[in-house]
């Protein structure tokens, strides 16, 4: 199926021109976030002003529309600006740890025999230490910082394409095409450029975008787990775990700051909610088997 | 003959070695084609017809596979030997070959154009605009019509025939001296068959090239070869033109084989068929191979494997009792003219 028929099928798809619409969304916020929300430092427009310093969360109010967090973080300000650590974050994890997959699982299934052997067991190895745990442990060792999280993100995020990347090139190398390119004196390179990708790509595609989702939400709990971003970074992770504290409210009213949790934890099931939208919509059109 | 040889294999063996033991896939094969002739090579599957011209391809994935004796003297030059840089050069280019299934052959991804196309920017110096110009101008030469409109089509918008077709465009867009065709209609149905043959026939002439074709079916080798090489578990049986193999068939298999065919003007209640089926190539019986299925097979068979011999002019045979298939040959004659 060619891209524009894809595109066009996307656009037709309700739910897919859903999580579409939430993502354009998402992107209209991270770009225009310095006119809706005026960094107060343009050195470091990414440290959330404080407006106090009184432990307690405060109420939305006129200047702080969503209310302020644990130590008068500015909510508001902490999701507008925390978008663009969402967007950095998930295509930065998500670009780098699918190409290293798909350059190993192709790799290592066109070449077969012994190069599969290793790459494979190496991929095995990764995939046997705990996902969370692995990243925490290795934040920690690199240092805390977004960077380092991505970093630990990437390193512990790209098996799960190269399997399937793997397992997909099995299965297109056997192709007779293939063959025949080959009958004809193609290159091993212009084999798996041309005939080979194409034909695999499109699940590593869903896949990707599946995981665009659900990255964001594991970097937000290393930021909740106090192993991601500084202190004051604007993350939506981060600004979950400034309501740690108040969850629970007072005694007596459960939900007095239920400000502090619902708008980023609002904004990140949205923006996981929109990319798994459309990776379901993308999946739906690409499976020959689901069509008619 | 005092023709220069275009390819000449020498004693070709391939084998695979698998964890339950080596498969002798081709063992020993030596034929050789000229300019300009077609070879029909026969056979029934797992004969090792498919595996002597990946061979010559050098299209074997190794491992399991490997070439382990034997020479492929193309252009003066032992293609075994060669190295897969210099194989790319000569695949698609001076030989070049066509698979079985017009189905899966082609790219669902790309247009006809961008495929006939690929050969062309691979092998010649020439743009991307000149490339279409051709391919259009192979796609008219195979007889595709509307080739303007059709180079911009997708394998799936396109009939098994046209497909045939355009692998055929593809396998000669670079003006080959040897085409392999490896069962070339055989997915096809049989009135697109004969109109393929046909067509392969009469480019043969245009481009002057060689056609080395594989296949399990007589009738297409009947139609379409000068010479024919009949294989049977990863040798060559019997080698001659295909007149003579046709009138006077000197091995068992082959004659076993003509007489598995059904013919329009005799009425047999039962087709004859060759008893038993084609020996486990990791088991495969000691001395002649067809050893196990032959009528005439005596204990020098199961102790002696015979190699192949002219025993006239141009007609090899590989076997120990031409002379009892001369007698049943010459008994059957008897029993038809008492009839």
């Amino acid at each position: 199926m060619e891209w524009q028929e894809v595109l066009i099928n996307l656009l037709r798809n309700k739910i897919s021109l859903l999580g579409i619409f939430i993502i354009l969304f998402f992107v209209i916020i991270a770009v225009f976030a310095p006119w809706i929300a005026p960094p107060a430092s343009p050195r470091d427009p990414y440290m959330i002003p404080r407006a106090g310093w009184s432990p307690q969360p405060k109420p939305p109010n006129e200047e702080h529309i969503f209310g302020t967090s644990e130590n008068q973080y500015d909510i508001f300000y902490g999701i507008i600006w925390g978008t663009r650590t969402a967007f950095r974050v998930g295509l930065i994890v998500v670009g780098i740890s699918t190409f290293i997959g798909i350059t190993i699982g192709t790799i290592s299934a066109f070449y077969g025999g012994m190069v599969d052997e290793v790459m494979m067991r190496v991929t095995d190895i990764f995939l046997s230490m705990p996902f969370l745990v692995a990243a925490i442990v290795l934040t920690t060792i690199l240092g805390k910082g977004l960077d380092n999280v991505m970093i630990a993100l990437v390193t512990f995020g790209w098996m799960s394409t190269a399997r399937l990347m793997r397992s997909q090139v099995l299965e297109i190398k056997t192709e007779e095409f293939v063959e025949a390119a080959e009958a004809l004196g193609a290159s091993d390179m212009r084999i798996i450029m041309r005939h080979v990708l194409l034909n695999t790509i499109f699940p590593v595609v869903i896949n990707a975008s599946m995981r665009m989702g659900s990255i964001v939400i594991t970097a937000s709990s290393l930021s909740f787990l106090g192993v991601g971003a500084p202190t004051g970074y604007a993350d939506w992770g981060q600004m979950i775990s400034f309501s740690r504290n108040w969850i629970l409210g007072t005694q007596g009213n459960a939900l007095q700051f239920w400000y502090t949790v619902v708008f980023p934890g609002v904004a990140i099931t949205l923006f996981c909610l929109s990319w798994n939208l459309v990776g379901d919509a993308f999946r739906d059109i690409l499976d020959p088997k689901l069509q008619n | 003959m005092s023709k220069e040889k275009l390819i000449d294999v020498k004693n070709l063996a391939t084998y695979f070695h698998t964890e339950e033991g080596t498969v002798k896939a081709v063992d020993g094969v030596s034929f050789e084609i000229y300019p300009g002739e077609t070879l029909g090579v026969v056979g029934e599957s797992g004969c090792g017809k498919s595996v002597t011209s990946l061979s010559i391809m050098r299209l074997i994935e190794s491992p399991p596979g490997k070439i382990e004796t034997g020479e492929i003297i193309f252009d003066n030059k032992d293609l075994t030997k060669s190295t897969q840089k210099e194989m790319r050069k000569i695949r698609g280019n001076d030989i070049s070959m066509i698979f079985q299934e017009p189905m899966t052959s082609l790219n669902p991804v790309y247009t006809v154009g961008d495929q006939i196309m690929e050969a062309i920017l691979i092998h010649k110096d020439v743009n991307k605009k000149q490339a279409r110009q051709e391919s259009i101008d192979m796609l008219t030469k195979v007889g595709i019509p509307l080739p303007e409109q059709r180079v911009d089509e997708y394998p799936h918008q396109l009939s098994g025939g046209m497909r045939q077709r355009v692998m055929i465009a593809m396998a000669l867009s670079c003006d080959p001296q040897l085409l392999i065709a490896d069962e070339p209609t055989t997915a096809l149905d049989v009135t697109i068959q004969a109109q393929i043959l046909e067509l392969m026939n009469g480019l043969k002439d245009q481009f002057g090239m060689a056609i080395m074709m594989i296949t399990h079916d007589l009738g297409v080798i009947a139609e379409v070869s000068d010479r024919v090489a009949v294989m049977y578990a990863g040798k060559i049986v019997e080698y001659t033109d295909v007149e003579t193999l046709y009138a006077n068939p000197k091995h068992p298999y082959t004659w076993g084989l003509m007489h598995s065919i059904p013919h329009i003007e005799k009425d047999v209640d039962r087709l004859q068929a060759i008893p038993g089926s084609v020996p486990n190539p990791l088991d495969f019986p000691q001395g002649c191979k067809y050893n196990t299925r032959c009528p005439f097979a005596t204990d020098k068979c199961r102790e002696v494997e015979p190699e192949i011999e002219e025993i006239e002019e141009s007609h090899q045979v590989a076997c120990w009792h031409v002379d009892k298939l001369e007698e049943a040959k010459a008994k059957e004659k008897k029993e038809k003219e008492k009839e």
